[in-house]
């Protein structure tokens, strides 16, 4: 066996992470940085979870809106793992991973949450309405990709101000912002918890994903319900797993929420 | 006659830089750089093994760039992720102005790969990544007869400019801009990368390339900064 | 007659002009272009007599023949093993290089050494083509089993083993835990806790970001010392 993954097993034994954290602990140094590209994005944000930085922004356009919802705009959301972040990403199309991301993470968080008010996005019913379009990107690869994309998502939504649309030329005058952000009604907020064995860590570092037997990422509302739940890896979870690792998400989702105060 | 930049600078200013080495840990080597309201971040991974076999040259290494702008670094509306061909296209560009300095004889057989992204477009982002991908080499550690910096020079109307913004790079008659990207080598200042969208007089253009020559000096210094730096005492 | 343009241990980057004339002679890290020798990497200046070079404070790791280095296999075929010493080509490890024992033909090799293994080596022979040849026939060379990989560049390993040994020697001595340091740049520590081999990890840390420094090995014991105390 990989002496690493057996390195980890026996520290594990003795309630030991690799890096010395407990098991219920999320890294200390976690940042969010608002407006890093703000000359050219509608809204953007850089979050750092230790060595783990990604960055998103948030663009809007303008569509017509589809016939079963003409007064509701819509929202799309993608993630890359970009070569730049890791040697273990290529170049190329989104691979299953960043679109499990995007779907799973960012996505499902920030729809089934009902933190976007879709009806605030309609412009002229049945004519135009809001897309906003957010783009996450890995910078730096050091473990728990996933909840540093669905922060930095929501950064990125809070920071972001409408610009202009002139009803005339059907046009988004980008050139002109306005004072408008999203109205987020929800702050949906992920956290990751793997098992290793019989063990549930929250926040895996790089090696401990690696060695992940099975992995949840939980997304909870600030009333502590549930709002998205993916699981990940191969192994099977009993139900008290489940249940441990939401109760884990919860708790810590209330330390990350704080981050947004 | 054009009288007068947007932002006020002299014709031959360029906006205020900034650069920072090291901020990838995952990678090998890494840079930031930014010109005006233009962010390029570089990093470097290598060498490794290159695929497909064919592509391998058994005397030396070779170095692959590929630049990305992300999906909101453009003013206006949104890039389509994915390249196109204007990134195929700097992306060999890049190559070609780094190639010059770098020595991979050691690495035969494998790849330095080179990755750009745009955080912020406001024009001379091929430039900004050139100088970002110059820091993110050395930075690696890689043998380099010199670094090398870049800047685009050019014409509006009747007066040479040096440091595009997209105002001036979007001037309404095209005619009358001409847009240069040049990079240099500042040791010698030996032009590595050069490129023209527009007319010029090729007085004007001797002109544009000394203005190329001292402005890339200014750049080499902040370049030299941020390098010295990632490991001060 | 020449000049030196730079003083001793002052950082330099590449293309910077270290001195002129013909009096000096371009070492490792430069080159002379006319009558100036040029730096052509990044790190400190080492004035030797008439010979300028540099101590690179980065780089990539090139395989030299008796290097020991830590290494993990990534693939295997009915005689070798392909290991992944951190250079662009994986190294190999023939069958017949891993102990006195004689391996029979069609052995099944992953019941020595299995994909992910990390082992402890000796580079026998690297090729114009940079093929690299390692054996484990030698003292230390072994499998690793049980504790921690880290990476650090392989310029500063020579830094984190120190004159003699005494850098690498205080660290093992304070933390308690056994060490190998492999050229390429991999380390590996075994503690008799994760908190002692934390401790070795950061000391290791310290040495890569504070190479330029001097006494560094005064200051790193000075801080061993410290956060000891602190952790009892």
């Amino acid at each position: 066996m990989n002496i690493i993954k057996s390195h980890i097993y026996s520290l594990l034994e003795k309630d030991q992470r690799l890096d010395g954290r407990k098991f219920d602990e999320i890294r200390k140094n976690i940042t969010i940085e608002y407006g890093v590209s703000p000359n050219s994005a509608e809204g953007s944000a850089r979050v750092k979870i230790g060595n783990t930085e990604v960055v998103a922004g948030v663009k809007f356009e303008v569509i017509e809106p589809y016939p079963d919802q003409p007064d509701k705009g819509t929202i799309m959301a993608g993630v890359e793992l970009l070569p730049l972040s890791s040697p273990e990403f290529e170049s190329g199309p989104p691979n299953i991973w960043a679109v499990e991301l995007a779907r799973a993470v960012v996505d499902r968080g920030l729809r089934e949450s009902g933190a976007i008010d879709f009806k605030s996005l309609c412009i002229k019913k049945n004519e135009a309405a809001w897309a906003v379009i957010i783009d996450v990107y890995s910078m730096n690869d050091d473990g728990n990709l996933a909840d540093a994309i669905g922060l930095c998502a929501l950064a990125a939504l809070k920071d972001a101000k409408f610009p202009k649309y002139d009803e005339k030329s059907k046009k988004v005058l980008y050139e002109e912002r306005t004072n408008k952000g999203i109205s987020l009604k929800e702050m949906p907020i992920p956290v990751t918890v793997i098992k290793i064995k019989d063990k549930i860590l929250v926040d895996p570092s790089l090696e401990e994903e690696e060695c992940a037997d099975a992995r949840l990422t939980v997304t909870t509302l600030e009333d502590g319900r549930v709002c998205a739940l993916q699981k990940g890896e191969r192994e099977p979870l009993t139900i008290e797993d489940v249940e441990n690792m939401i109760e884990m998400s919860i708790k810590k989702g209330k330390e990350l929420r704080k981050l947004f105060k | 006659m054009y009288k007068k930049r947007s932002d006020g600078r002299k014709f031959d200013e360029i906006r205020p830089v900034e650069a920072k080495v090291g901020l990838i840990k995952r990678a090998d080597g890494s840079a930031m750089f930014r010109i005006g309201k233009t962010i390029a971040i570089a990093a470097v991974y290598g060498p490794r093994e290159l695929y497909p076999k064919f592509l391998q040259d058994h005397s030396k290494g070779i170095l692959r760039c590929n630049y990305n702008m992300m999906s909101f670094s453009g003013s206006g509306e949104r890039v389509r992720p994915g390249g196109s061909r204007r990134s195929k296209e700097i992306s060999m560009l890049t190559e070609s102005a780094l190639s010059p300095v770098l020595d991979l004889s050691e690495f035969p057989g494998a790849v330095v790969d080179v990755f750009v992204e745009i955080l912020q477009s406001d024009a001379g982002t091929r430039c900004a990544g050139i100088c970002a991908a110059a820091m993110a080499l050395a930075d690696a550690g890689f043998n380099m007869k010199d670094l090398v910096s870049a800047v685009s020079v050019g014409r509006v109307e009747d007066k040479l400019v040096v440091d595009l913004d997209n105002v001036e790079e979007h001037y309404e008659d095209e005619r009358e801009v001409a847009d240069i990207p040049v990079a240099i080598m500042p040791r010698t200042g030996k032009i590595t990368l050069l490129q023209m969208d527009g007319i010029c007089s090729k007085e004007q253009l001797s002109k544009a390339m000394q203005l190329a020559q001292e402005a890339c000096k200014k750049i080499y210094e902040v370049q030299k900064k941020a390098l010295m730096e990632r490991y001060k005492i | 007659m020449g000049d030196l343009l730079v003083k001793d241990k002052e950082l330099v980057i590449p293309g910077q002009d270290l001195a002129t004339g013909m009096d000096f002679l371009p070492a490792s890290g430069t080159f002379r272009d006319n009558d100036k020798i040029v730096a052509t990497q990044l790190g400190s200046v080492s004035v030797n007599g008439r010979l300028i070079k540099i101590m690179p404070l980065n780089g990539r790791y090139i395989p030299k023949r008796g290097d020991i280095v830590i290494g993990k296999i990534v693939d295997m075929n009915f005689s070798n093993w392909f290991v992944d010493i951190g250079y662009a080509n994986d190294a190999v490890l023939s069958s017949k290089e891993i102990s006195v024992d004689y391996v029979e033909k069609g052995t099944d090799l992953s019941q020595y050494y299995d994909l992910g293994d990390y082992i402890a080596a000796g580079i026998t022979n690297v090729s114009k083509l940079k093929l690299i040849d390692l054996t484990m026939r030698g003292q230390g060379l072994r499998k690793l089993t049980n504790g921690r990989i880290i990476k650090i560049s392989s310029v500063k390993v020579p830094r984190l083993i120190g004159k003699e040994g005494s850098m690498i020697s205080m660290i093992k001595d304070i933390t308690e835990c056994k060490i190998m340091v492999g050229q390429n740049g991999l380390v590996w520590i075994n503690g008799p806790d994760g908190k002692k081999e934390l401790l070795a990890v950061e000391a290791i840390n310290l040495i890569s970001e504070k190479t330029q420094e001097p006494n560094l090995t005064e200051k790193v014991k000075e801080f061993l010392e410290k956060r000891k105390k602190e952790n009892v």
